[in-house]
């Protein structure tokens, strides 16, 4: 009975919490706001028992992304104080479509039986998940460090002061 | 599999790679002031044409067998076909950009470094049939797209193109994501085949229709924002216009045929049972997006808009194949043939674009008023491959079309032949206004136009491609069915 109440607390609060980050007309909250739906989402992945996952998604998002995000801001001229209205004139027709595809998913998802697995998670998953990436996922793993390499290379080019 | 016969079946792919490094660190090393960076689009070239020998090499070594790797890619004729052209693609790029890129950025090695890993994201995108594989290579290929489009620092039209691609290259690749989690949910695999193995149980398949639909919707909108599908084309006006035109160039072949790849791999090798489903799927985008594509175009005055809404309706064309794939995936001839028209016409077009402004430093269609006396070459160039466009022969276009429109009839999709047909018929309305610019109005100025060496060749080799597919199709379609037919095994 824990587990489903939990759950439904967790993912209101990641809810809350992302929709604080897309209406705060202050950057430097809307970051905050930001670590807390990561923090939401890592007790999510727990309460899936998927434990590495959880620990990644801490360093990772909260801990690097979250981190570089806040620091962006802060070194960003203007950006700290000016409050930046966060909806444009559209937002009345975007609200009704993410609402109407909203409730079409909703409609689609509920109805389906989901196949699901009652077996217990292994109790020590990294090893497998060590050996995975450097075997089966080997390629998509390589991929992904060319995809890292050209994303810092374009952000330089792209935000470097000029000379 | 051996280790060695792992990296020999990669090798497209690892020259690629072993290039775009190269040239970044060549930038790093190199000075500024020595003059030897000129040296680097040279060496950009030579790296593709080390990558164009593997492909060769693989692709005889595979005799039309498949060789698996690991359940995430399958270097088959279809992979290598494609990587053919990711790399013929990247290699007219880097020579149209030769003069425009001089002067303009400080960070020219970069540019020639990124057109070399977006061609390894097209070619990973090709040979990929694991969902996992598939985004990230979608993903490589999308950020290379961006940081190309804004190249133009100091360009506010190319940051803003830069930026409206981004926003929405992000939010359908979310929803792409979303469509692969789904598919996860339900089958419990990412590769295509497990996936596809998961349905061939009648049982599970009823139950879970909708929720695949669903799934394929999402899926589709992250495909059909590469290959600017309407509903998800209205990033593709802005950005043509926008980004530096040989990137214009890029983004209308590359990313299509990439996009395409996929999506016949997905749909193909994954989802054979649903084929009822996405088959009226694809009609009726296929039906709104030349349809749109084509009417648009006509208002535009802007070349590269213009270009952009055509390369739109083209999209649409490709899709009437696959909507309509029949017996022996008969189709995807027409798909695959109409692609490698497609490429060698579009780009040729871009040469003559890239030419123009590289001279006049315009983009406006009005300014291609008498064109035929400033440049007779540019100007005989541009009917050519307009004519390759409507698909009017003697031109390679005609047998696209034709290969095309066979597939729709031999399924018995007479209403998407015909409005395939009436789309062609417009289309001819805005391609000849340019013409009639060039040919039957006066010039504003009298100045003849100059185009750099590097840009004749181009143009050259796209006209004698486009005339030579038009007069001797038969190697070329042979070469399209083969692989069709190996994709049908």
């Amino acid at each position: 009975m824990l587990l489903p109440i939990l759950f439904i607390f967790f993912s209101i609060a990641v809810l809350g919490f992302a929709l604080l980050v897309v209406t705060t007309r202050n950057m430097f909250h809307a970051a905050l706001f930001l670590v807390g739906a990561l923090f939401g989402v890592a007790a999510l992945y727990i309460l899936l028992e998927a434990e590495f996952l959880a620990v990644v998604q801490i360093l990772i998002y909260v801990g690097a992304i979250a981190t570089l995000i806040v620091f962006a801001i802060m070194l960003s001229r203007n950006m700290m104080r000016r409050d930046i209205r966060a909806a444009n004139d559209q937002w009345v027709e975007g609200a009704v479509a993410a609402v109407l595809l909203f409730a079409l998913l909703v409609l689609v998802l509920s109805r389906a039986s989901w196949p699901t697995v009652t077996a217990a998670a292994p109790p020590d998953a990294i090893p497998g998940i060590g050996k995975a990436l450097v075997s089966d996922y080997v390629i998509p793993f390589e991929v992904a460090s060319v995809l890292l390499l050209v994303g810092m290379v374009g952000a330089i080019i792209i935000a470097r002061e000029r000379e | 599999m051996t280790l060695a016969k792992t990296l020999a079946l990669l090798s497209p792919e690892l020259v690629l790679l072993a290039g775009g490094l190269g040239i970044l660190l060549l930038d790093m090393i190199w000075k500024d002031d020595e003059g030897k960076k000129d040296w680097l689009p040279y060496l950009t070239l030579v790296g593709l044409g080390g990558a164009l020998a593997a492909v060769i090499v693989v692709w005889r070594g595979l005799g039309g067998g498949v060789s698996a790797l690991a359940t995430m890619l399958d270097v088959d004729a279809l992979a290598m076909f494609i990587c053919l052209m990711a790399v013929l693609v990247a290699a007219l790029v880097v020579v149209f950009s030769v003069e425009f890129v001089r002067g303009k950025t400080p960070y020219r090695g970069e540019f020639y470094a990124f057109l070399l890993f977006a061609a390894l994201g097209i070619a990973l995108m090709a040979a990929a049939t694991n969902l996992v594989l598939i985004y990230i290579s979608v993903e490589l290929l999308s950020v290379t797209s961006y940081v190309l489009t804004g190249y133009l620092r100091g360009d506010a039209k190319s940051n803003e193109a830069a930026i409206k691609y981004f926003l929405y290259g992000a939010i359908v690749s979310a929803a792409m994501l979303y469509g692969m989690s789904l598919f996860y949910g339900i089958t419990g695999t990412t590769d295509l085949r497990g996936i596809a193995e998961f349905f061939s149980d009648p049982a599970s398949m009823s139950e879970l229709h909708w929720v695949v639909f669903a799934a394929m919707v999402l899926l589709f909108a992250g495909l059909g924002f590469k290959i600017a599908a309407v509903p998800f084309h209205q990033w593709a006006p802005d950005a043509y216009e926008g980004a530096p035109t040989p990137v214009t160039a890029f983004l209308s072949v590359g990313p299509k045929a990439a996009g395409f790849a996929v999506l016949l791999r997905v749909l193909i090798i994954g989802l054979p049972q649903f084929e009822a489903d996405w088959t009226a799927l694809l009609a009726a985008i296929s039906i709104v997006t030349m349809t749109l594509g084509n009417v648009v175009a006509i208002v535009q005055k802007n070349i590269k808009r213009m270009i952009a809404y055509s390369s739109i309706a083209q999209a649409g064309y490709i899709l009437i194949g696959l909507a309509c794939l029949g017996a022996d995936n008969y189709g995807l001839q027409g798909v695959l043939l109409y692609l490698l028209v497609y490429l060698f016409a579009n780009l040729g077009l871009f040469a003559v674009v890239i030419a123009f402004s590289n001279a006049t430093g315009s983009d406006e269609i009005e300014d291609y008023a008498g064109l035929m006396r400033r440049s007779p070459w540019l100007a005989a160039g541009m009917v050519v491959f307009f004519l390759s466009l409507v698909g009017i022969p003697p031109t390679a276009g005609f047998f696209g079309k034709v290969l095309i429109f066979a597939s729709a009839i031999r399924t018995q999709s007479y209403l998407l032949a015909a409005i395939g047909v009436l789309n062609g018929v417009i289309s001819l309305y805005y391609y000849f206004n340019v013409v009639r610019q060039g040919f039957f109005l006066p010039p504003k100025e009298a100045a003849p136009i100059p185009a750099a060496p590097e840009l004749r060749v181009a143009l050259l080799v796209c006209m004698a491609v486009v005339l030579g597919i038009g007069v001797f199709p038969q190697p070329f379609i042979q070469l399209a069915q083969g692989v069709a037919r190996l994709l049908a095994i």
